[in-house]
């Protein structure tokens, strides 16, 4: 597929009811996706304490709820995230707890819950290898937990950095490397230089390197983890870029650093952005729109630079909380959040 | 405990007439009315019996709860000009509302929640294609910025309006006035 302006549109597949209150993230299944034999699972989380199944059936292709995981999670669930193999999720709460639930086909069981946050968790993610999980709050500190047999979850490091309310944490794709990002408008990195699990801040992104200038709401990698995208109440998304095979070669930390700033597109809070394998961005707003971003591919003076694909204005009826663009490689699907109470499936299509 | 008041003689202002709406010659209820500034500053009118000055702080609040309810300043957002008229911007067509309220004191503790009172009273009565921007007016208070910033976190609001005292404070502060 040619990606030029003018010739791709973002075509709504189907919108997903059932949430009653905002809709704030949404997970697809790593595993599950036509391709293997099984259907696409999206996983959805709410205001309304609960967090919802979604599948695609193989036949009609429509999408329906599968289950409602209720009646663990007190308050708002912020966040969701599957393992690595797709046979758990994990919840994270305002109520200061995070939930990790098996996946038994059907049936979900709540398998462990991990305490320790003084107060509202944001977001939860999984290490590449599903051997580590971290989850960030309010309370300002990062803490990452080793995956243990027998479904024992161990608080492995507690980090203190952040000044305040940490939005997000994501582990780089292909190296146990973790970033965080918060109220405090930055961006922090953890890295451990032993194996004893022993992480540190080893860089922070900030205003006095091209970084942000108010709240930090999200951070996505490329399929190879040598770009990063962070978006922001700045109304910007800023680009960043590292050496990841020197990363890799086990020569020490190497630095990221600011590549570009696309600014001017959206004109409401930027809360989420996630890189899609086939390197596209897209990115979703208080604006209420959905944006898409690519590679300008030109190598001009000022380095590179990153061209607005398309804009789907009222993408939903109010802002939009997350964006997600599907694993599987058959088909570009984007899945989308809002706090109008829905879920959307989108799919990349080329103009007839 | 501190026992005075933060602003022992809050300065009362005159309401101000009330400009007459002219009367709608559309007669169909289902069409669509603008909505102007003067809804908005009467949507917020009805904020009132807000204690301004009054010992609470966001922060302990809930340990307060009974003070509250033994005003000292009973008076409107309007009789204090802490939301005028002026201060309420509006565009119908763009969905868009921004708020400007002066705290009665620079180092009113009460800021944030009566910013947090406007914004709900704003969410439950206009339609959810509005987006409201709710800020301190500019020099008016010592920590302007982490007020405005912290006001405009609806993912803080969210977490805030979970808290079952944080609402029933708010609730009460949004009580209509018995004049």
């Amino acid at each position: 597929m040619d990606l030029m302006e003018k010739n791709v549109e973002l075509v709504e597949v189907q919108k997903l009811e059932g949430h009653t209150d905002r809709v704030w993230n949404v997970a697809w299944n790593p595993v599950s996706s036509h391709a293997g034999g099984t259907s696409p699972v999206l996983a959805s989380c709410s205001g309304d304490n609960t967090v919802r199944i979604w599948e695609q059936s193989s036949l009609s292709r429509s999408w329906t709820c599968k289950t409602v995981l209720e009646e663990t999670h007190t308050r708002t669930v912020r966040s969701c995230a599957w393992s690595p193999s797709g046979k758990l999720l994990a919840t994270a709460s305002f109520d200061g707890t995070t939930a990790i639930w098996e996946n038994f086909g059907s049936e979900f069981e709540c398998i462990s819950t991990l305490e320790g946050h003084e107060n509202e968790v944001k977001s939860v993610s999984w290490n590449a290898a599903g051997s580590y999980l971290a989850t960030c709050s309010r309370d300002k500190s990062v803490w990452i937990w080793e995956v243990l047999p027998g479904n024992e979850y161990d608080c492995a490091s507690v980090l203190n950095g952040h000044t305040q309310d940490v939005k997000m944490v994501q582990w780089h794709p292909t190296t146990d490397v973790l970033f965080s990002c918060s109220y405090d408008n930055t961006i922090k990195v953890w890295w451990s230089e032993d194996d004893d699990g022993d992480y540190q801040c080893v860089q922070t992104l900030d205003e006095s390197n091209n970084g942000h200038t108010s709240t930090v709401w999200a951070i996505s990698f490329n399929a190879a983890g040598d770009k990063m995208v962070t978006c922001s109440d700045d109304l910007t998304l800023k680009i960043w870029e590292t050496d990841i095979a020197k990363m890799h070669s086990g020569e020490g930390y190497v630095p990221w650093t600011h590549v570009c700033t696309l600014s001017g597109y959206h004109n409401r809070t930027i809360y989420s952005a996630h890189w899609s394998r086939d390197d596209i961005i897209a990115s979703g707003a208080g604006d209420d729109a959905i944006r898409l971003f690519v590679d300008s591919k030109l190598d001009s003076v000022d380095g590179p630079s990153y061209n607005l694909l398309l804009t789907k204005e009222k993408a939903h009826e109010m802002d939009i909380n997350s964006v997600q663009w599907s694993p599987g490689e058959e088909n570009r699907l984007l899945a989308s959040a809002s706090d109008d109470g829905m879920v959307k499936i989108w799919e990349l299509a080329t103009k007839p | 405990m501190v026992s005075g008041l933060i602003n022992e003689n809050p300065i009362v202002y005159e309401k101000k007439e009330r400009r007459v709406r002219a009367e709608s010659s559309n007669t169909d209820e289902l069409s669509a009315e603008p909505i102007d500034q003067l809804e908005i500053f009467d949507i917020l009118f009805l904020l009132s019996l807000l204690y301004i000055g009054s010992f609470v702080s966001p922060e302990h609040f809930t340990h307060h709860i009974r003070d509250i309810k033994d005003p000292e300043h009973p008076y409107s957002l309007e009789e204090l000009k802490v939301v005028t008229e002026d201060s309420v911007e509006v565009d119908d067509d763009k969905s868009y509302v921004r708020v400007t309220f002066t705290p009665t004191v620079e180092h009113c503790s009460m800021a944030t929640i009566i910013g947090l009172c406007v914004r709900v009273k704003l969410l439950r009565s206009l339609p959810a294609r509005y987006k409201i921007d709710i800020r301190v007016a500019p020099g008016t208070h010592a920590t302007e910025d982490a007020v405005n910033k912290q006001l405009n976190d609806k993912e803080r609001v969210a977490a805030a309006l979970e808290n079952p005292n944080l609402v029933e404070m708010v609730d009460e502060c949004l009580l209509p006035s018995f004049e």
